[in-house]
């Protein structure tokens, strides 16, 4: 079993991991860089609790190899504040008591950026639409809709991208 | 005195009986008296069991008092999620 | 005053209000530490081996090869956990349900176990060990595991409440009776009778959060575990009992909890873990998959339920029985007495008989799910009430208000009640706006009642005020949805200082004496009247600081907003002492100011909730889609409204899912075929409307706030209430949950071939 170096960017910092062929890049995260914040609640794409996003594009770190993110750059829910201030999304989802156990949080916050980075002023459909590969078992997603859209506001009165 | 009502899985426990007459002013005093009477009941102590005393169900305050000529049943314990 | 349990309807500041989650900055930055996030020096990795069938006898387990793998550093099998259960069944059952002894009762019971230095030589050292099964009859179905001739799952059950006692085994492991009144001649005065059978499938919690622990045990003999769970303080107890630890040598620490729903109310993983760690010698983790929680915790059960129910022509209900089967899995529960106690308990009724069958099958052992066995009997009941509606001419709801339990009525399940919100929940639905607006095509509307008990059960509170007078409140009861925020909130509202001073945290189990579950909705309820006891305990001290302060005597000081205020025009000179300068004085007026709670909140009440749902279902392919939901429940005292919204919430989207999708599949071979989240779906964010919410307060008489437990009842109604609505969309009635495309079709296609067969 020899190990892969690899070289990438985990939010915006300059990273050097060591990774078996198979292990997928959840594990990395989690078990070699100590990012706990993506969860593993099926560990086949199916429940969005790993979301990350590489080089932009959202995924499930536990689809992605470890390996794969080779000179990519990799954004997790620990790098979505800024400095001491919390992401306008972060804060609504507090304001809003959308989260209950929390487990989905993280997942739902790195989708929800995501689809914000794209559509900064979406309809409630396109945000229970983008949000549809996230589970959530807690809270009828009822709370999570609003603090989306109360993010979207905020950002958007702020002038600034997700 | 109080008529103790008995749910009908617990009468099995009690040879039967739909209702028993006893005299006690706690729910421990209850107890003790029915497996003094029943000793078969004291499994059905052990695998837990609730109190009604005028609708409101004791699951562990054994302390609590039963005022005169109040309702009271024997219920299995329940469990929630 | 000080600890009394009795409603006093006192005026809240800050009980009510909507304020931030102690615990939000953490969840939303992903620092919060759930289960599978804790790491401790020298961990190993643990896997589990698990059954491949459905029924069979172990005859031997050969491990030397695991053994031998570089980096295996323990394997387990029932050997290494020895029955010290002294003859309780319900021990070892706990016991053979988390590690198989002899034989295998389900796909999935756990055979063996290893721990290994990583998950790679972990996983391949389950395959190096050799099983040899007999495989036997197996038997998944709750009716056919009724008939005679079906494979036994339990040799030793006898099935209780039958007189006389039987001799031989059955798969019925008990027989359960509720009800008063003469059914029979009930049902003689009856002008409408609606006689009909349903079935519920199994379904599961589905929480986010995969079972996970981490264990650590020392030769001698003290221990930790950091596990998700809704009661550590019971994992403690049970884990220490099964494995010969003392109590208190056994350090629980709850994690966060990625959601339980009655799920994490028993140990699945965690006597293996430690029993791992004990060999090992080295701390254990050990994380279920997806594929595990499906196949080897705790789902709901199945059911087979037969309801009738007779009415006079202007509604009055004369006679109801009810014949509920539940699958219980592979070990005898109590979840058939359940729905037998609550089918009718939403019903003044005269004449009322329940019989409630527990039934072993070859599935895993059955667990809570929110208000166990509730929601299959409603679905059966509430199914019924609507076409007696229906039948006799009269509009769903004026019925169900005319025969709805009020103070006074004798359940049926045998208490009389005490104030209760049904009627109320009732009231709130027919004015509400959702039950006027128009339906277009293709679209029902359904609504339906719903009963669940409240637990209160042992709880344990710490106040602990520091020096500059903010305060830390120590629970024991796991947070699931947001609790720490209303305990807060009533410490708060105790002291008279502001929330923000005001740090909830949840103890392990060395800090802090002994709580029960965080199950039956007792969470607000107990930890917050354990919290009322212990603030107004906190401020008998700080009243006896300040008296010694102003050398007056105790009974001249009062606590009024935070502060000690000396009564009587004699002590006019003395300012007040604030909570922050009794606090900083406090190393000269006696030491630390604390306040201390033990209680045994008994007299939680019981629970009503109504709900208004409407659906459209496409005719072509029988899918359905919930259009506008409404959930009305008495929540006796909302501490914090948003999460009180959020119970109701979650649990209706659970409702919806377990009516239109979710189900366990089982094969012809014993098998779970879907046990995954793409073949077992939950709602999706986009499958769902918002969830509106009416929030009713009538306040509970045996807590100082009038709280009642929230948490459960919201999943009874919604297999009715969506039933009906499906039913009244497509003109069929709807008996089999859940209501999948396929069905529905079923339904409509034979509905039409009657009908054309009638023409």
């Amino acid at each position: 079993m020899s190990g892969i170096l690899v070289a990438t960017t985990v939010n915006g910092d300059a990273v050097e991991f060591v990774c078996q062929p198979r292990e997928t890049l959840l594990e990395v995260l989690r078990n070699r860089l100590g990012l706990t914040g993506a969860k593993e609640g099926c560990g086949t794409g199916d429940c969005g609790a790993c979301s990350v996003t590489v080089d932009g594009a959202l995924v499930c770190s536990c689809l992605v190899l470890g390996a794969e993110v080779e000179g990519r750059a990799v954004d997790t829910v620990e790098g979505l504040a800024e400095g001491d201030q919390l992401h306008p999304l972060q804060s609504q989802f507090i304001k809003h008591a959308a989260l209950q156990c929390g487990i989905c949080t993280p997942g739902f916050l790195v989708a929800a950026k995501a689809l914000l980075d794209r559509n900064p002023d979406p309809s409630e459909e396109e945000i229970r639409y983008a949000l549809a590969g996230n589970l959530c078992r807690c809270t009828g997603y009822d709370k999570i809709v609003r603090a989306v859209d109360a993010a979207a506001k905020d950002l958007r009165k702020q002038g600034r991208k997700a | 005195m109080h008529e103790v009502q008995l749910t009908a899985s617990l009468r099995d426990a009690a040879d039967g009986a739909a209702s028993v007459t006893i005299d006690a002013a706690t729910i421990r005093e209850l107890l003790r008296k029915l497996v003094e009477r029943y000793p078969r009941m004291q499994r059905r102590l052990d695998e837990g069991i609730a109190v009604s005393i005028n609708g409101e169900i004791y699951r562990d305050n054994w302390s609590e008092t039963i005022p005169d000529g109040a309702e009271v049943f024997l219920l299995p314990r329940i469990q929630g999620g | 005053m000080a600890h009394d349990k009795h409603f006093t309807n006192q005026e809240f500041k800050v009980v009510g209000t909507r304020v931030p989650r102690p615990d939000g900055v953490d969840k939303v930055t992903g620092r919060a530490r759930y289960g599978a996030d804790a790491f401790a020096p020298g961990q190993l990795v643990g896997a589990i081996l698990r059954s491949p069938h459905a029924h069979a006898k172990i005859r031997k387990i050969d491990a030397s090869k695991a053994e031998k793998l570089k980096g295996v550093k323990a394997v387990v099998t029932s050997a290494d956990l020895p029955d010290l259960t002294n003859g309780r069944r319900d021990m070892l059952d706990i016991l053979e349900n988390c590690m198989a002894r002899g034989r295998a009762l389900y796909d999935g019971h756990a055979v063996a176990a290893v721990a290994a230095i990583d998950a790679e030589t972990a996983r391949k050292a389950l395959k190096l060990i050799k099983v040899d099964y007999e495989v036997l009859p197996h038997v998944t179905d709750v009716d056919e595991a009724m008939k005679p001739g079906a494979p036994i799952v339990q040799p030793w059950v006898r099935t209780a409440g039958v007189d006389p006692a039987p001799t031989k085994a059955s798969n019925v492991s008990q027989i359960s009776t509720f009800g008063h009144g003469d059914v029979e001649a009930g049902f003689a005065e009856a002008h409408v009778i609606v006689e009909r059978s349903y079935k519920t499938e199994q379904t599961h919690q589905g929480y986010i959060e995969p079972h996970a622990c981490l264990a650590s045990v020392n030769p001698d003999g003290t221990g930790e575990l950091w596990v998700t769970t809704q009661g550590h303080f019971v994992f403690r107890n049970v884990c220490a009992s099964l494995l010969g630890m003392e109590v208190a040598k056994l350090k629980v620490t709850s994690s966060e909890i990625g959601g339980g729903f009655g799920g994490k109310t028993h140990v699945w993983i965690e006597p293996v873990a430690l029993a791992l760690s004990r060999k090992a010698n080295r701390p254990v983790k050990l994380v279920m998959t997806r594929d595990e929680v499906f196949r080897a915790t705790g789902p709901t059960c199945s059911t087979s339920v037969d309801v009738k129910i007779g009415a006079t022509r202007d509604g009055i209900i004369t006679a109801a029985t009810a014949t509920l089967r539940y699958q219980d899995g592979a070990f005898p529960a109590i979840w058939g007495m359940l729905g037998a106690m609550t089918s009718f308990a939403c019903y003044d009724l005269k004449n009322v008989k329940s019989v409630g069958y527990d039934v072993l099958v070859n599935r895993p052992k059955v667990a809570a799910y929110r208000a166990p066995s509730a929601p299959m009997a409603a679905f059966g009941v509430e199914s019924t009430i609507d076409q007696l509606a229906a039948e006799i001419g009269m509009d769903p709801v004026e019925f169900r208000i005319k025969n709805a339990a009020k103070e006074g009525t004798r359940a049926s399940y045998g208490p009389t009640y005490g104030p209760i919100g049904i009627g109320p929940t009732l009231q709130a639905a027919k004015n509400h706006p959702h039950m006027k607006a128009p339906l277009g095509r293709n679209q029902g509307r359904g609504m339906a009642c719903g009963f669940w008990f409240n637990f209160g059960g042992q709880t344990c509170v710490d106040l602990n005020i520091g020096v500059d007078g903010t305060v830390n409140l120590t629970v024991g009861t796991v947070d699931v949805g947001g609790s720490r925020a209303s305990m807060a909130l009533i410490a708060a509202e105790e002291l008279g200082i502001p929330y923000e001073r005001v740090r909830c945290n949840v103890a392990d189990t060395v800090s802090l004496g002994h709580n029960d579950m965080t199950e039956g909705s007792r969470g607000t309820f107990s930890s917050g009247m354990a919290t009322v006891f212990a603030a107004r305990n906190a401020i008998e001290v700080l009243r006896e600081r300040a008296a010694r302060t102003w050398d007056i005597d105790v009974s001249k000081v009062e606590w009024q907003d935070g502060k000690a205020v000396a009564m009587g025009s004699e002590h006019s000179n003395l300012s007040s002492l604030s909570i922050e300068e009794l606090a900083a004085a406090s190393p000269n007026t006696g030491g630390p100011i604390a306040g201390h709670n033990e209680v045994v909140a008994d007299g939680a009440g019981v629970s009503f909730a109504t709900h208004i749902c409407d659906v459209e279902v496409d005719p072509e392919t029988g899918k359905t889609r919930v259009i506008r939901y409404t959930v009305i429940q008495d929540a006796g005292k909302a501490i914090h409204p948003d999460y009180v919204e959020g119970q109701f919430q979650g649990g209706a989207a659970q409702g919806i899912g377990w009516a239109l999708n979710e189900e366990y599949v089982y094969g012809d071979d014993g098998r779970l075929q879907n046990p995954g989240f793409l073949d077992y779906r939950i709602p999706v964010c986009s499958d769902l409307p918002f969830i509106d919410t009416q929030i009713l307060e009538i306040p509970n008489p045996n807590h100082p706030y009038g709280v009642r437990g929230v948490g459960e009842t919201s999943i009874v109604p919604p297999l009715a209430a969506i039933a009906n609505a499906v039913s009244n969309a497509v003109g069929v009635r709807m008996t089999h949950i859940p209501m999948s495309p396929p069905r529905i079709l079923k339904a409509i296609k034979a509905h039409r071939a009657e009908s054309e067969a009638a023409a």
